[in-house]
């Protein structure tokens, strides 16, 4: 059966119209961001640099696709229309079968290429950020002391670390990733020690500073602990008691396995930030002053680590997208309809001898997201420099 | 510096042993057991017959024996045959002995492979080799472009140059291999029909330009980038030193300040970053060896682990883990070698 096409051109404007609300969006924020680009610190100082607001503009391109997914997406991820089985790109959708254009065409099983390209970005806008901070904090976490007391525990922790940076990450997928291993308490076991993590690392950060002024100290550590908890508790146990913070077994494991490959870089990173900071005149004057080597990790030391971490963090959720990308191409982990890119691109690249246009998008889509992080970071980094 | 390498070696040595011990817990659970035991099974047999296949090879006795089995240190018992009594050969395909015997990897038997049929060291080196070839090639692009455009980069800072190559480098590291194989594929082979989109045949028929230039360029393309970025930092560092800005001053022309004052100073930090590509060309094989059907190392890993293929899975870690803790040393052996300034303690 011959589907009607539309032409090129017209493919193009209305690709760009139906991301209306991205672009709305992007104009706002940005708009806003650049007349008081002044007082807004580092991420102002980004609008002073071509990179910086190419590699924003990109940024902020795929998080208000993600978050406006339901509007932009003319169709459903997973949902078929049989006739448009490989339809070419701006296929029409005969009247009969609900009506409308395959912008980028219909895959193997007569999805839309398009709109899983855009409910795509949700799952990896999602994962990638959230588990990178979680490396971020797990990394720190450890990082700190390892640097700051050197000796045994720098010794045992790099040890640690150094172990699973030596071990390639693709294997450590296939062996935490496989979908047999929901069955065992493994991946609950590290859920349950990475999510302690961030808990023990906000409770640290408030005890040390108000150790002195027990009515902020008992709010906050109260604050702490009843949201780490109860996020804990559905997240972990998947039994939260008001049943809005709950995860899907696979994304968890999956979830899990990125920041366990992730967390040793942060830790690299942290302990060599610390031993060099460590050696400054304002970390002599705490100590002198008599202050707890864990205020002065947390309040003397991280945040004139800051720089650094902001940079590799952005960097490093490029990276995480990359892995979630390798997972999602092997097929592990990820539901095998689930629009996520890796699994698109795994999906197209099978069929590349006889149609083509399924693998574009999720190849494109990636590609810039990962360097539009790429350039923010290069634009950070610079400005850092420049202090 | 002698006692610096035994050191390195002995933590080597520990890495590997603790890895290998993660790696072994983790293919012994439960589900991974029942899904090799039913890999080697019929189709149809039942939870008993996969519980008796499973004791009767030996996966059910305690995990420290069997890890000390397949290290070498607990001897490795034959079956049972339970209507005769006499002891048989465990895997008969891969002439394992009838007889109690240490056989593990400290006495270089690294197993036998349940999904190929051959011991394991049969199937591990022919796909060693064969990633040893497509390595050698992808270094051979890789390392002198990637030095080529670092250095033209950063010679002149800021300069167009310098600027243009800069968005080269980082559009190639925001490519992992998966993005730039299809695109290339789709570009080469499927529009222009220039280059073959699969490397199957070269495991038959040999390499050559048709079958193999796919995956070298999409595993050279991602490392590219970051060798190019890191040789640029160090160029540009190395052009604002004393000694260069002497050496223009004395009337020496740009070209050979650049080839005979800084090059030699500028490489010293590349080189370590060359060695520290190995774990991340580790996955680019796994995933360019599948992506172009070649039979190396990378396309044995992923069916060792999809079938749960124990000896063979362990023998790929070891590998792989080896390679890449190796290469680290080499790495610093090497910048300390090459840059005087820096002496191993």
């Amino acid at each position: 059966m011959n589907l009607e096409q539309i032409g090129t051109l017209q493919i193009i404007v209305s690709s760009v119209g139906r991301f209306w609300p991205v672009w709305l969006a992007i104009a706002m924020v940005m708009g806003t961001s650049f007349l008081y680009r002044k007082k807004l610190g580092l991420y102002g100082q980004l609008y002073e640099t071509n990179v910086g607001l190419l590699g924003l503009a990109i940024c902020f391109f795929w998080l208000f696709t993600a978050v406006f997914s339901s509007v932009i997406a003319p169709y459903d991820p997973i949902s078929q229309i049989a006739v448009m089985k490989d339809a070419l790109p701006g296929s029409v959708v005969p009247e009969g079968s609900g009506g409308g254009v395959y912008l980028f065409g219909g895959d193997k099983l007569s999805r839309d290429v398009f709109s899983r390209m855009v409910y795509g970005s949700q799952i990896v806008l999602i994962i990638a950020p959230a588990a990178t901070l979680f490396a971020l904090m797990v990394g720190a976490t450890l990082g700190l002391p390892a640097g700051y007391y050197g000796g045994k525990i720098d010794t045992l922790l790099s040890f640690l670390a150094n172990m699973v940076l030596a071990f390639p990450v693709i294997l450590l997928f296939y062996l935490l990733v496989t979908p047999g291993i929901m069955d065992t308490p493994v991946p609950y076991v590290m859920a349950g020690v990475f999510f302690l993590f961030p808990i023990i690392f906000f409770c640290a950060l408030f005890y040390t500073r108000f150790k002195n002024r027990p009515d902020r100290l008992y709010l906050l550590l109260g604050l702490t602990i009843l949201l780490g908890g109860w996020v804990y508790l559905g997240l972990v146990f998947n039994a939260d008691p008001l049943g809005i913070v709950s995860i899907d077994p696979n994304q968890l494991n999956i979830f899990i396995a990125v920041v366990f490959a992730s967390s040793p870089g942060v830790f690299r990173i942290v302990r060599g930030l610390v031993m060099d900071i460590k050696t400054r005149d304002y970390v002599a004057a705490a100590q002198t002053r008599g202050e707890t080597p864990w205020y002065i990790m947390l309040w003397e030391v991280l945040p004139n680590a800051r720089g650094p971490l902001i940079v590799d963090t952005c960097l490093r959720i490029g990276y995480t997208t990359i892995l979630l990308g390798t997972l999602g191409y092997f097929g592990l982990g990820l539901a095998p309809e689930s629009p996520d890119w890796g699994t698109a691109i795994k999906d197209a690249s099978r069929l590349l001898r006889t149609t083509i246009h399924p693998a574009l998008p999720p190849t494109i889509a990636l590609m810039s997201f990962v360097l539009g992080l790429n350039l923010l970071a290069d634009a950070l980094r610079e400005q850092s420099l420049k202090d | 510096m002698l006692q610096f390498i035994l050191r390195r070696l002995g933590i080597m040595a520990l890495t590997m042993l603790c890895l290998t011990v993660v790696v072994f817990f983790l293919i012994s659970l439960e589900p991974n057991l029942k899904k090799l035991a039913i890999s080697q099974t019929e189709s149809r047999a039942t939870q008993e017959q996969l519980e008796s296949w499973l004791q009767r090879n030996g996966y059910r006795q305690n995990f420290f024996v069997r890890y000390g089995q397949w290290l070498g240190v607990v001897k490795k018992q034959p079956n049972i045959d339970a209507s005769t009594g006499k002891a048989v050969s465990r895997f008969v395909f891969c002439d394992e002995p009838d007889v109690a015997t240490y056989s593990g990897i400290l006495q270089g038997d690294f197993g036998c492979s349940t999904k190929f049929r051959v011991p394991v060291a049969q199937k591990l080196l022919p796909a060693l080799g064969a990633t040893g070839i497509l390595m050698f090639w992808v270094m051979v692009t890789m390392v002198p472009v990637a030095l080529l455009i670092g250095i033209l980069a950063g010679m002149r800072e800021g300069s167009r140059t310098d600027r243009t190559l800069s968005a080269v480098s980082i559009m190639t590291t925001a490519t992992p291999e998966y993005v730039s194989g299809v695109i290339f594929s789709v570009i080469f082979a499927s529009w222009l029909g220039w280059l073959n989109g699969s490397a199957a045949s070269a495991t038959t028929q040999g390499v050559n330009f048709y079958n193999f230039t796919l995956p070298v360029m999409t595993m050279a393309v991602y490392g590219i980038g970051y060798i190019a970025r890191m040789t640029r930092a160090s160029m540009v560092e190395v052009m604002t030193q004393q000694y260069i800005r002497t050496a223009r001053l004395k009337g020496l022309s740009f070209r050979s300040v650049v080839i005979k004052h800084a090059l030699r100073n500028a490489l010293i930090a590349p080189f370590t970053v060359i060695m520290l590509q190995f774990p991340w060309l580790l996955t680019g094989v796994v995933i360019v060896e599948t992506m172009f059907r070649y039979q190396g190392f990378g396309y044995t890993l992923v069916e060792a682990a999809s079938n749960n293929d124990i000896d063979l899975l362990l023998a790929c870690s070891l590998v792989s883990v080896f390679v890449v803790l190796f290469t680290q040393l080499l790495s610093d052996i090497g910048y300390a070698y090459l840059n005087p300034r820096i002496r191993v303690q």
